[in-house]
C-alpha cells in the first residue's frame, strides 16, 4: 500500500467507513455509545497498525500509551480542575508523546524478545502505579467525576452519546487521515523497506534508530489521544485501560482486521466490539474461548485477517498500482 | 594520489580466532580493485568493517582523508559508500522500481517526508527508472524484486548501491550464483560504471577479476599475502601456491 | 525457586527452538490443577500426585507440540506471540469452565504442615522442602545437560541448529523431547508451586511478565541464568513488598528495564 508505484488517490471505496459511520449515526441511536467505544479502538488499532504493520515492532506495551492519555486527561480536570476538552487531549498527547520518545530511545536499541520484554515491562510499571497512587488515579476504583465542558462551547456531552460518537468520529477522521498521507508519502515507503529489510535500510544510509523512534512516538501520540477520548467520553478512567490485557486485546483487533493494510484497524475493532457486545453479554465464560480459537486459527490459517481473505476472494480490492510507473 | 579509502592496521579477533591481521589497505579514486583470497580469507569480514557494519578490535579508517573507525553504517553511506551484498540482500515483496527508490530518496534525503505521496515525488521515480534503463531493467521496473530471475536480482542490488551515488562502491561477489549466461551481462555493466566511482571487487571467478581489475590485493588468512597489477599477481608464485595448493598441477 | 522450575522450561524452549511460547504458564497451571485434583479429589499421595503431574503435562504438550507448535516455527515471531496468546485465552477460559473462579485448593499432606527448625530459626516445613526440592532439580537439569548426551544433543542444537541436523541429531525429534521437559517441569512448578502460588483461571496470564522477565534476564538458552534471576527477582520481589510496600512490584519492574537495558541478552544469554 505504501510505495513508490502506487497510486496514492482516495479510492471511492475509501469513503465507505464514513457513509457507514454516519449511517450509524442517524439510524443507530440506541448504539451510540458503542459506536463511540469502536471509534476509539479504531484509533487505537491505526496507532499500534503504524508501527507493527508498517515498522514491524512487536509490541505488548502500546496500552501504555492508551492508559497514559486516558489518565492525563482524566487528571487534568480532576486535580487541575481543566475541563476544556481540546486542551485535556493536548495534554494527553504530550504526555504520551514524551512517554512514546523517551521509552522508544531507550528501548528500540533491542530487538525481538527483549523489546518484547521491555514493552510490557512498561506498561505493567504503569499498571502498578496507577494501582497504588489512589491519590491521583483513583487506584482500583478508577477516576470518576471527570468533567469536559461542552466542545467549542457549544456541544454538550449529552447522554445519548450523540456528541461523543461525532466528536470520536471527527477524531479518528483527523488521525485517519494523518496516517494515510504518512503511509503513501516517501516515509511510509521506507517505514516499509525498514520492515521488509533492515540491513538493506542500514546499507541505504538510513538512519534506522532514530527513524524506529520517530513513528513510535508518533504511534504513542495518536494511542493517547485515543485513551483521551476514552476517558472524556465515559468521564471515567478505569484500570483496565493499563497492562497485559488491553494491549492484548488491540493485537487481536489488529490481526482479526488484518495488519498494515491501513483498513484492517477499521474492520478488526468492529468485528471483536460488536461481537464482544454481544456475545460476551449471553456468554461471558465463552469469550475468551472464542477469541482464544479465532486467534489460533486467524495464525494458522488466515494469517491477513479478514481483509487477508477479502483480498483472496475479492480481486478488485487491491491498491491500484500507479499508472505512471508503467507508463515508460 | 590520497586514497579515498584507506585502512591501517586493521585487525578484527573473534575471541581466540584472528580474522583480520594488521591489514593496510588503500583504494584509490577511481580504482579499479580486486580483492581475492581463498575461503575462509576474511574478505567478506574485511568488507563489514569497511562499511561499519562490524567494529574492527583495532586499526584505523579512513575515508575521504577522514576517520571514519567510529562512524555509523548509515553515516559512511552519507559520505558516500556504497555496497552490495554476497547474498542478495533486497526488499523482496516490493517492486525493482521501489527497492532503487528508497535508495535515492535516503541519498536525496527525502525519505522524511511525511506528507506528499511517493508516486509524486517526480524526481526520485525519474531518477531511479534512468538508473534501470542504464542496467536494462527499465522492463522490470514494476516487478516485485523476489519474481526476478537470479541474475536480475543481482543487477538490482547493483542498481540500489548506485541509487546512493557512491563515490567507493564495495562489490561483494556480484556474479555469486549466477548462472553464467548472465555472468556476461553483469560484467558489461560493471564495465560500464563511471570512472568517477572507485570500486572495489570480491570476487572467487578469476575470469572476472582478471578482466576487470587494475590492482589486485590477495588475502589469506587475514592477512595482505600480496599486492599488485594483474599480471605480476598471476605469475606469483606464492598466490599460485595458494589456490592451487600442494601436489596440484599448474 | 518455584519460578525458576516454571520458568527454566520457558527458557530452553525459547533459546533452543527459537519459538516465543508465551502460553508457558498454561502448562504450569495446568500442572497445578492436575496435581491438585489428584491430591484433593482422588486422595492420591503426594509424591505420586506430582509425578503425575509432571507426566500428564508433559504428554499434553508432546501433543500440542505436533499438531500446532510445530506449524508455526518458521512463521516469525508475530504469528507464534499471537499464537500463544491464543493459547492463553483458550486454557483460562476451559479452566474457568472447569474449575470455577476459585484457586485450586491443595491439602498438602501432614508432614509438610508445621516448622522445621533449622540454624536456630523456624522456617515453614513446605517452604524448605520447595528450596531442596528446586536444588535438586535444577542439579538433575545441570547434570543432564551437562553430562548426557542427551545434554550435549541439546546444547548443540541451541548453538547451531543446521550443523546439528547435519551431523545427524534428529532435530525435530529432540525439539519435541525438550520442549515436552519444558512443559512438564513448568507443570511440576505448577504442582509443586500450588500453596504458595495460587493455581487459578488467570494464572497464565497473571504471571506471564513474572515468567518472561525471568527469562529474558537470565538469557535464552542457557540453564544457569534463569536460576540466577528467579533468585534475584523472588529476592527483590520479598524485600520490596516488605520494607517499601507502596511500590509494590515496580521496583521490580524498574530493575527488570535497567538490566535488560544493559545487558540485552540477559545475563547468560547464549543467542543473538
Amino acid at each position: 500500500m505504501s510505495g513508490y508505484s502506487v497510486d496514492p488517490r482516495i479510492r471511492w471505496t475509501e469513503w465507505l467507513p464514513w457513509i457507514i459511520a454516519l449511517a450509524a449515526f442517524f439510524l443507530l441511536p440506541e448504539y451510540l455509545s458503542l459506536g463511540a467505544r469502536i471509534l476509539i479502538f479504531i484509533l487505537f488499532a491505526l496507532s499500534l497498525d503504524l508501527i507493527l504493520g508498517y515498522a514491524g515492532i512487536i509490541t505488548l506495551g502500546h496500552s501504555a500509551f492508551f492508559g497514559l492519555g486516558a489518565y492525563t486527561a482524566g487528571i487534568v480536570s480532576t486535580q487541575l480542575g481543566i475541563n476544556e476538552p481540546f486542551t485535556q487531549l493536548a495534554a494527553a498527547a504530550a504526555a504520551a508523546a514524551l512517554l512514546g520518545v523517551v521509552t522508544g530511545a531507550i528501548i528500540l536499541r533491542t530487538r525481538a524478545l527483549t523489546l518484547l520484554m521491555l514493552t510490557l515491562a512498561i506498561t505493567a510499571i504503569l499498571l502498578e502505579v496507577a494501582n497504588k497512587a489512589t491519590w491521583l488515579t483513583g487506584g482500583a476504583d478508577g477516576l470518576s467525576g471527570v468533567r469536559v465542558d461542552p466542545i467549542l462551547g457549544a456541544f454538550r456531552f449529552d447522554m445519548y452519546g450523540k456528541t461523543a460518537f461525532l466528536y470520536c468520529l471527527a477524531a479518528l477522521f483527523i488521525g485517519w487521515l494523518v496516517v494515510r498521507r504518512m503511509i503513501y508519502s516517501p516515509f511510509g515507503a521506507m517505514l516499509t523497506g525498514l520492515r521488509e529489510n533492515t540491513t538493506r535500510m542500514h546499507a541505504i544510509g538510513a538512519p534506522v534508530y532514530w527513524r524506529l523512534v520517530l513513528v513510535y512516538t508518533i504511534s504513542a501520540t495518536m494511542a493517547g489521544i485515543a485513551g483521551a477520548l476514552l476517558t472524556q467520553t465515559n468521564q471515567f478512567v478505569g484500570l483496565n485501560v493499563l497492562g497485559l490485557e488491553p494491549s492484548g486485546d488491540i493485537l487481536v483487533m489488529l490481526i482479526l482486521g488484518g495488519v498494515g493494510r491501513l483498513y484492517g484497524a477499521f474492520i478488526g475493532p468492529v468485528v471483536y466490539l460488536v461481537a464482544q457486545d454481544t456475545l460476551a453479554k449471553q456468554f461471558p465464560e465463552y469469550w475468551y474461548f472464542g477469541i482464544g480459537v479465532l486467534l489460533i486459527v486467524v495464525v494458522l490459517f488466515a494469517r491477513g485477517g479478514i481483509l487477508g481473505l477479502i483480498d483472496k476472494w475479492l480481486p478488485f480490492s487491491k491498491p491500484r498500482s500507479s499508472a505512471r510507473a508503467s507508463a515508460r | 594520489m590520497a586514497a579515498i579509502l584507506e585502512t591501517q592496521k586493521l585487525c578484527k579477533s573473534f575471541g581466540a580466532l584472528t580474522v583480520a591481521d594488521n591489514i593496510g589497505f588503500r583504494l584509490e579514486p577511481g580504482a579499479r580493485h580486486a580483492l581475492i583470497g581463498p575461503n575462509g580469507a576474511g574478505k567478506t569480514t574485511f568488507v563489514n568493517m569497511l562499511t561499519g557494519a562490524i567494529a574492527p578490535t583495532s586499526g584505523k579508517i579512513f575515508l575521504n582523508d577522514q576517520e571514519v573507525t567510529q562512524t555509523s553504517q548509515a553515516a559512511r553511506v552519507k559520505r558516500g559508500l556504497g555496497r552490495t551484498f554476497q547474498i542478495t540482500t533486497l526488499f523482496r515483496s516490493l517492486p525493482v522500481l521501489d527497492n532503487v527508490a528508497l535508495a535515492v530518496a535516503e541519498r536525496r534525503g527525502d525519505a522524511q517526508r511525511m506528507w506528499r505521496s511517493a508516486s509524486s515525488h517526480r524526481e526520485i521515480i525519474d531518477e531511479s527508472q534512468d538508473l534501470l534503463a542504464t542496467l536494462g531493467l527499465a522492463d522490470d521496473a514494476a516487478t516485485a524484486a523476489q519474481d526476478l530471475p537470479y541474475g536480475k536480482q543481482r543487477l538490482v542490488e547493483i542498481a540500489i548501491a548506485l541509487g546512493l551515488k557512491p563515490r567507493v562502491l564495495l562489490l561483494d561477489e556480484p556474479a555469486a550464483g549466477v548462472p553464467s549466461a548472465d555472468t556476461e551481462r553483469i560484467l558489461q555493466h560493471l564495465e560500464k560504471l563511471s570512472s568517477e566511482i572507485a570500486i572495489l571487487i570480491i570476487e572467487h571467478d578469476m575470469d572476472i577479476v582478471f578482466r576487470f581489475a587494475q590492482v589486485i590485493t590477495v588475502l589469506v588468512q587475514g592477512q595482505v599475502l600480496v599486492e599488485g597489477p594483474p599480471e605480476a599477481i598471476a605469475a606469483d608464485k606464492r598466490v599460485r601456491d595458494v589456490y592451487l595448493g600442494e601436489g596440484e598441477h599448474a | 525457586m518455584i519460578l525458576y522450575v516454571i520458568s527454566v522450561g520457558l527458557s530452553v524452549t525459547m533459546g533452543l527452538m527459537g519459538f516465543v511460547n508465551l502460553a508457558h504458564g498454561v502448562f504450569a497451571m495446568a500442572g497445578g490443577f492436575i496435581f491438585a485434583s489428584l491430591l484433593g479429589r482422588f486422595g492420591v499421595p503426594y509424591p505420586l500426585a506430582l509425578v503425575a503431574a509432571f507426566v500428564a503435562v508433559a504428554i499434553g504438550s508432546i501433543f500440542l507440540e505436533r499438531l500446532l507448535y510445530s506449524r508455526l516455527y518458521a512463521a516469525g515471531e508475530l504469528a507464534q506471540v499471537l499464537f500463544t496468546i491464543g493459547l492463553i485465552f483458550v486454557s483460562v477460559a476451559v479452566a474457568r469452565l472447569i474449575y470455577g473462579t476459585l484457586a485450586a485448593p491443595v491439602f498438602l499432606p501432614e508432614y509438610f504442615k508445621g516448622q522445621v527448625h533449622v540454624l536456630g530459626r523456624d522456617f515453614p516445613t513446605y517452604r524448605v522442602f520447595l528450596i531442596i526440592f528446586s536444588s535438586v532439580i535444577i542439579f538433575l537439569l545441570w547434570f543432564g545437560v551437562e553430562r548426557t548426551r542427551w545434554g550435549a544433543m541439546v546444547r548443540a542444537a541451541v548453538d547451531n541448529r543446521a550443523m546439528a541436523q547435519s551431523v545427524g541429531i534428529n532435530t525435530r525429534r529432540l525439539f519435541t523431547l525438550t520442549f515436552a521437559l519444558g512443559s512438564g517441569l513448568a507443570g511440576l512448578g505448577g504442582a509443586v508451586g500450588a500453596d504458595i502460588i495460587p493455581v487459578q483461571w488467570g494464572y497464565p496470564l497473571e504471571h506471564l511478565v513474572y515468567f518472561l522477565i525471568v527469562v529474558a534476564v537470565g538469557g535464552l538458552g542457557s540453564l544457569r541464568g534463569p536460576f540466577v534471576a528467579a533468585l534475584l527477582i523472588g529476592i527483590a520481589d520479598t524485600a520490596c513488598k516488605y520494607w517499601v510496600p507502596q511500590f509494590g512490584a515496580f521496583l521490580v519492574y524498574a530493575a527488570t528495564i535497567a538490566l535488560l537495558l544493559w545487558r540485552p541478552m540477559g545475563l547468560f544469554g547464549t543467542r543473538t
